[in-house]
């Protein structure tokens, strides 16, 4: 079963989905990625799905899962580069993921998590 | 009304599942149907290929090119030979769920095409038709 790396950039975790998803390959991503926030002290989760040509609820429900489950353990995630067509579907079907972030592009998300570790940094315990 | 493609493909494995997706994907290109038509097209197919799956058992899924004369779209037709929906009114809810899931795979999946109709009898099995226009 293929995997979906996870890669460390300071203090975030960059994940991008690159392959048609088997509904497993989601759950394993679900689980490496909370484990990988705890052991890499993570602040915040880059989501990338700019390859990813179709979002169904299942996948959506996993997207909305993984920023809740990594705001619980104090990262916060931004879902970057949704494709139009998906964003409209996934609306459609009634999936518009109000709890969670997006960025247009890894950069944008990137300064959305900087700008908001920035805000929360006050006084913030360092990990 | 032509039917320009006619494909049967099982729905037994996630792989099934993945294929079928794919599937879906090229004949909506073959019909020249737009970017957000294709996706939501696949997306519906996505979710009632996995109800299929899951709640069916397993089944088959049945792909059509359709050409009417003044217009083409993608007709899917999904069918087990699972325990059915004893309720379809019910199962067509936002937020129905029998499995813990969103319950939005029927109901999403009816709002992102043109066309969608279901059949269902008790012990015997469900068949789910859509169809999106170009």
């Amino acid at each position: 079963m293929e995997r979906i790396p996870i890669l460390k950039m300071g203090p975030y975790l960059l994940v991008t989905i690159q392959v048609d998803m088997h509904d497993r390959v989601a759950m394993t991503l679900q689980d490496e990625l909370t484990q990988r926030i705890v052991s890499e002290r993570a602040r915040g989760v880059l989501l990338d799905i700019s390859s990813v040509d179709v979002v169904d609820s299942f996948i959506g429900r996993m997207i909305g899962n993984i920023a809740s489950m990594s705001r619980v353990l104090d990262a916060e995630t931004v879902v970057v580069g949704m494709r139009p067509a998906v964003a409209i579907t996934l609306v459609e079907l009634g999936l518009a993921l109000p709890s969670i972030r997006t960025a247009l592009n890894v950069d944008a998300g990137m300064t959305l998590l900087k700008s908001a570790r920035k805000m929360a940094g006050n006084g913030r315990p360092a990990r | 009304m032509a039917v320009l493609r006619d494909e049967l493909i099982g729905l037994r494995s996630m792989d099934d599942m993945i294929k079928a997706r794919q599937l879906v994907r090229d004949c909506a290109i073959f019909q020249g149907l737009s970017l957000v038509d294709q996706t939501k097209i696949v997306t519906a197919a996505s979710e009632l290929a996995r109800n299929t799956l899951i709640h069916g058992g397993g089944g088959e899924m049945r792909l059509q090119a359709l050409n009417d004369g003044s217009r083409r779209g993608v007709k899917v037709i999904f069918a087990d030979k699972g325990p059915g929906i004893p309720n379809i009114e019910l199962a067509m809810q936002d937020g129905y769920t029998t499995r813990g899931g969103l319950g939005l795979g029927l109901s999403g999946s009816k709002r992102l095409v043109n066309e969608f109709s279901i059949e269902s009898q008790s012990g015997k099995g469900t068949t789910v038709s859509i169809v999106r226009w170009k």
